[in-house]
Parts: structure tokens; C-alpha cells; sequence
């Protein structure tokens, strides 16, 4: 408690906008989601298309599904598959960038040239072609595994150059020489400083993996039975719900997603800076 | 490092991204258990109820060879990389049969090419510029406003900021027209107009996120370098601050800005995908979704195997500029 207290004390103002927005996200996503509830998804439960009311905050579907109970879902599947991605991108990261920074040579070479490749290839076109060929048969930890493929990339690059430049300095030098083995090296000199940046890493690829789910989901691509927020959008989109002015339904989700990703965006800013400044800068 | 050396280097890596990245996308469809052709043929006896078998089988035998998986793995691998790759011919499209996928294509990249190279170069700009004056003044109520607009905005996909402005510009106010239309009748200049129209709601989306981008980058460059000695000494010199914010502290804070718009290219033609679908503009986005409502492998497989040499090749020439502009890399 201490500890949290002089962290809140050292953190700007960004680092604790986003981390609230972010906690009051999980909480919904986390906490929320399992108050016992009717399945939001089942069609006709509600009366269609009603407006926002003391029983249906955000009115209901035109399918009657009630929408403030389908947004904690599509919050919490979305957190879901963004978090999955994350870490399946961070821990395959952090392992190839300290694999190809130590054991340099060929290895290096072959690896940094395929992480690099999937640093530059547009991964959008890509995944839509991979999805569209799953469709319909895909689920979300298909989608997650799918998405998780263009997140290890960018990290495995930066461990790596962080690997490079922490491998001379004279403390590893020191440990080398009172003999600890290069596992023992990476794992209790090196991982500590991979991890500090990793954690940033991590609420980014969290970001973006939200972020292309929902695009692919516009597309029509993510899988027909997950309540994600792209899709609520999309079924709200493909259900008139703007001709038919239900501005609620398909408003919810929209501005769910933008405060979310905001939040997100404000605590990684944040927490860098908040790095830099520890580091004295 | 010579010159020569650094360009051969680059281009190999280029060549190398290129045939890594199609290798991949001809790979991966094929270790899925979803086979294209059984999907068609899936389709089409549900729409024509029963076929006679030996017809069927006959049929079956046509597409495999018009999607490329006739023979071996290794056959097809083959033939992928000395058509589609070397010749972009990815063979006819089966929406619009039996108009070849690259003639389709080379009528709707110009479209994507003018809305993301547009928007690109002038979020670039004025991102860097607005950018630029609120780091050299960093401490300014203006400054803190704009970065914190920038803030809000960037984070946001491409897809949700394009949607908000149609429901707000197009169905609430009504200003612009919901879908594309392009004229095709009537004068070159009706036809200019008509596109001018229907590029203002696309362009705007695309602009507002990229120039978030480079301001909250740019800020941060900025405001670095303008705490830089060599600022600090100019000042006691007694350089005027404008000068002091355009030759120092801009030349030196640009550079790095070229390098990070050619790595931002792939991002922008993936944006620019998503804002032609919600707005049915009439691009690679538009055929890249058409093509995947109506199954067409050949289609997508075309786009994507284009875009990467695209954005490659895109990269490829940023980066061989780069060492003309800076003048602290000089080669041989």
C-alpha cells in the first residue's frame, strides 16, 4: 500500500487518467461480467428496439437483446482476445529477441531478417486473407492465435537491440567472469530490464490486437458468434441501426471502444514517460 | 560504408522481405483445412441443388487449376511465384469472370493510391509543423490543447473514426452523400467533382488520425532537441527564435520523421482499406471486401500479394532517400 501510495505520488497526470480508465474497463470486463445475467446474445429476450429506460439503460436490439448487458460482454471478449495476444506476442517476443541477440552469428541473421520482414508487411491484408478463409469456422482463440502472429515481431526487434547493448556492459561482464552460465545471465540480469519495457510493450499490443479484431470484425470477419465490440458494431451497422436512428445501440459500443482505447493510450504515454523520468532524464 | 554497398544491402533486404512475406501468404491458406475450391463447390450445390457427379468432378478439376492448386505443393509454389510475383498475373477473377484479377486491380489502385498518398504527405506536413511549434513551446496552454486533441484521436482505429464522421456528417447532417458515387457519365470535370465529393469524408478520417500521429510525435522530438546544447548556445548567440526553431531545431527533429513515415506506410494502406469499405470508395479496400463476400481467392490473394510489394517497395525508396537528406550519412 505504502509502495502504491508513493508511486500514485511519483505518476503524472496521463499515467493515472489511463489507469483508471483501464481499471474501470477490467472491472466491467472482469468484475461485472459475472453478476448473474440472462445470455445477452439470445434473440428476443426484450421487447425490440426499445428505448433507454430504468430497465434497459441503453434501450434494447432490434433482435430485443438488451445492450448494456451485450457491451460487458463485448468488453469482456474483447479484453479477452487483446490480452491473449499480448501475451502470446511479448512471451514469443522476449524469447526470439534474446535467442538472436546472444547467440548472434547465422541464427541472428536468419532471425532478424524474417522479424523484420514481419515488422514491415502490411499484416491488415494479410489477416483479412487468412480469416476469410476460416470463415465460419473460426473461434476466438483462432482469432487470438491468428492476431498473435504479427504482435511477436515488433517486440522480438527492440529485445534484441536491448540484448545487444546490455551484453557489453562491464556488470555482465562481471557476472560472466564469476562464473554464472548465459541462462542464468538472461534470466536474472537481463530479463529484469526486458520486462520494464515489455510491460508497455504488452498494453500496446493489447491495443492493437482490440483494434484489429474490431476492423476484421467490420469485414465481416470475426467469428459470427462472439460478442466482441466489433462485432456489436457491425451488427448494429448491418441491422440499420443508423437509418433507424437507434443511435444508442450502435453509439454504445463506438464510444466504449474510443474511451477504451484512449485509456489504453494514455497509460502506455504515461507509463513511459514515467520510465524515462525514473531513469532520471 | 560505401554507398554501393548500403544499396545493395537494402535492396536484398527488400527483395528478401518481399519473397518472405508472399512465401507466407501462399503457405498459410494452404495449411488450413478450408480448401477454396470445396467451399465453391459447397456453394454452388447448395444455390443449384444436386449436380451430376462426373460433371461436378470436371468442374472440380477447372478450378483447381484456375486457383493456382493444380500438382504438387511445390508445383504450385512454383508457378505462384513466377506469375503472380514476377508477372502479377494471379489469373481471372470469379466475381467478375472472366476479367483477369490484376486488369480489376489496376482500375481501383489508382483510387487508393490518390486518397492514402494524399492524405499521407499532408497529415505529414501539417502534423510535423503543428507538431514541431507546440514542442518548441512546450510549456504554452495552445501546445498542451493540441497535443491533448491529438491524443484523443490517434489511439482510435481507422474504421471507427470514418464511421462517427458518415453517421455525423452524412445521416444526421446530411452534408455529403452516405455511399460513393462516381459519375460515369458527363464531363471529365462533373466526373472530378463527383469524386472530389466523395473523397471529403474519407480523406478527413484519414487526415485526422495520421496528423495525431506526427503531432504527438513530433512534439516529443521537438521538445527534446530544443533542450539540446547547441539550442541553448544559439539562444546566447542571440539567433532569433524563429530561426533557432526552423534550421535547428526542425532540421534536426525532421529526419527521424522520414524514417518513421516509411515505417508508417503499411499502417496507412490498412487504414486506408478500412475507410473505403465504410465509405465505398471505390478502391482496393472496396474490392478486397467484395472480393471476400464472394469468395474470389484469386482477388484477394492478387491485392495482398500487390500491397506487399507496394509498401515494400515504398519503404525501399524512403529509406534509399534518406542518406541524400542527411547529411551526417554520407557514403564513400
Amino acid at each position: 500500500m505504502k509502495k502504491f501510495a508513493k508511486f500514485w505520488k511519483a505518476a503524472n497526470f496521463r499515467l493515472k487518467f489511463g489507469l483508471i480508465v483501464t481499471l474501470i474497463f477490467f472491472i466491467i470486463g472482469f468484475v461485472v461480467y459475472y453478476v448473474p445475467h440472462v445470455n445477452p446474445f439470445t434473440f428476443n429476450t426484450y421487447p425490440n428496439k426499445l428505448g433507454a429506460s430504468a430497465e434497459h439503460w441503453l434501450g434494447t436490439t432490434s433482435m430485443g437483446q438488451d445492450v448494456v448487458w451485450l457491451l460487458i460482454e463485448a468488453i469482456h471478449n474483447s479484453l479477452v482476445i487483446g490480452l491473449i495476444v499480448a501475451f502470446l506476442g511479448t512471451v514469443v517476443g522476449v524469447f526470439v529477441g534474446l535467442l538472436s541477440g546472444f547467440a548472434g552469428g547465422l541464427l541472428d541473421r536468419v532471425l532478424m531478417i524474417v522479424t523484420d520482414t514481419f515488422v514491415v508487411i502490411p499484416s491488415l491484408p494479410i489477416l483479412i486473407m487468412m480469416t476469410s478463409l476460416m470463415k465460419g469456422s473460426s473461434t476466438t482463440i483462432v482469432m487470438a492465435l491468428v492476431l498473435a502472429m504479427f504482435a511477436w515481431a515488433w517486440p522480438s526487434r527492440q529485445i534484441r537491440s536491448m540484448a545487444l547493448s546490455i551484453k557489453e556492459r562491464d556488470f555482465i561482464h562481471t557476472a560472466k567472469f564469476s562464473g554464472e552460465s548465459t541462462v542464468q545471465i538472461v534470466v536474472t540480469e537481463i530479463l529484469p530490464y526486458a520486462l520494464t519495457w515489455s510491460l508497455s510493450n504488452f498494453m500496446n499490443a493489447t491495443l492493437s490486437a482490440i483494434g484489429s479484431e474490431s476492423s476484421l470484425a467490420v469485414l465481416g470477419l470475426s467469428p459470427g458468434n462472439l460478442v466482441s465490440l466489433g462485432n456489436m458494431i457491425q451488427w448494429a451497422r448491418s441491422y440499420n441501426a443508423i437509418f433507424n436512428k437507434q443511435y444508442l445501440w450502435i453509439g454504445a459500443p463506438i464510444v466504449a471502444t474510443v474511451i477504451l482505447f484512449v485509456g489504453l493510450f494514455l497509460l502506455i504515454t504515461g507509463y513511459n514517460d514515467y520510465l524515462s523520468m525514473k531513469r532520471g532524464r | 560504408m560505401k554507398f554501393k554497398t548500403f544499396f545493395l544491402q537494402r535492396i536484398l533486404a527488400w527483395a528478401l522481405t518481399i519473397l518472405i512475406g508472399v512465401t507466407f501468404i501462399f503457405f498459410i491458406p494452404r495449411m488450413f483445412p478450408s480448401d477454396p475450391v470445396e467451399n465453391m463447390i459447397a456453394q454452388m450445390q447448395s444455390r443449384s441443388g444436386n449436380m451430376d457427379p462426373a460433371e461436378m468432378e470436371a468442374l472440380r478439376q477447372q478450378l483447381r487449376i484456375q486457383f493456382g492448386l493444380d500438382g504438387t505443393l511445390l508445383e504450385q509454389y512454383g508457378y505462384f511465384l513466377l506469375h503472380g510475383l514476377l508477372q502479377f498475373d494471379f489469373g481471372p477473377s470469379l466475381m467478375s469472370y472472366p476479367e483477369p484479377v490484376t486488369s480489376i486491380i489496376g482500375r481501383n489502385l489508382p483510387y487508393t493510391l490518390g486518397l492514402s498518398l494524399t492524405t499521407t504527405l499532408l497529415a505529414w506536413i501539417i502534423g510535423n509543423f503543428i507538431g514541431l511549434l507546440a514542442g518548441f513551446r512546450k510549456n504554452k496552454t495552445s501546445s498542451k490543447i493540441l497535443e491533448g486533441i491529438a491524443i484523443c484521436i490517434y489511439p482510435i482505429p481507422y474504421f471507427l473514426v470514418a464511421l462517427v464522421l458518415q453517421i455525423v456528417f452524412a445521416f444526421v447532417l446530411g452534408w455529403f452523400p452516405i455511399q460513393t458515387t462516381l459519375l460515369t457519365r458527363g464531363t471529365f470535370a462533373q466526373w472530378l467533382g463527383s469524386l472530389l465529393k466523395a473523397s471529403v469524408l474519407p480523406g478527413i478520417s484519414m487526415l485526422l488520425l495520421g496528423t495525431g500521429w506526427w503531432i504527438i510525435s513530433m512534439k516529443s522530438l521537438a521538445g527534446t532537441t530544443a533542450e539540446e546544447d547547441f539550442v541553448l548556445y544559439a539562444r546566447y548567440r542571440g539567433i532569433s527564435e524563429a530561426k533557432i526553431g526552423a534550421s535547428y531545431v526542425f532540421r534536426n527533429s525532421i529526419l527521424t520523421q522520414i524514417t518513421a513515415l516509411a515505417m508508417s506506410l503499411g499502417g496507412v494502406f490498412g487504414g486506408s482499406i478500412m475507410t473505403e469499405i465504410i465509405f465505398g470508395y471505390p478502391g482496393v479496400g472496396t474490392l478486397i471486401q467484395n472480393a471476400i463476400l464472394q469468395s474470389d481467392y484469386n482477388m484477394i490473394l492478387g491485392c495482398i500479394t500487390i500491397s506487399i510489394v507496394a509498401i515494400s517497395t515504398a519503404t525501399l525508396v524512403v529509406d534509399l532517400i534518406y542518406p541524400f537528406i542527411d547529411p551526417r550519412i554520407r557514403y564513400g
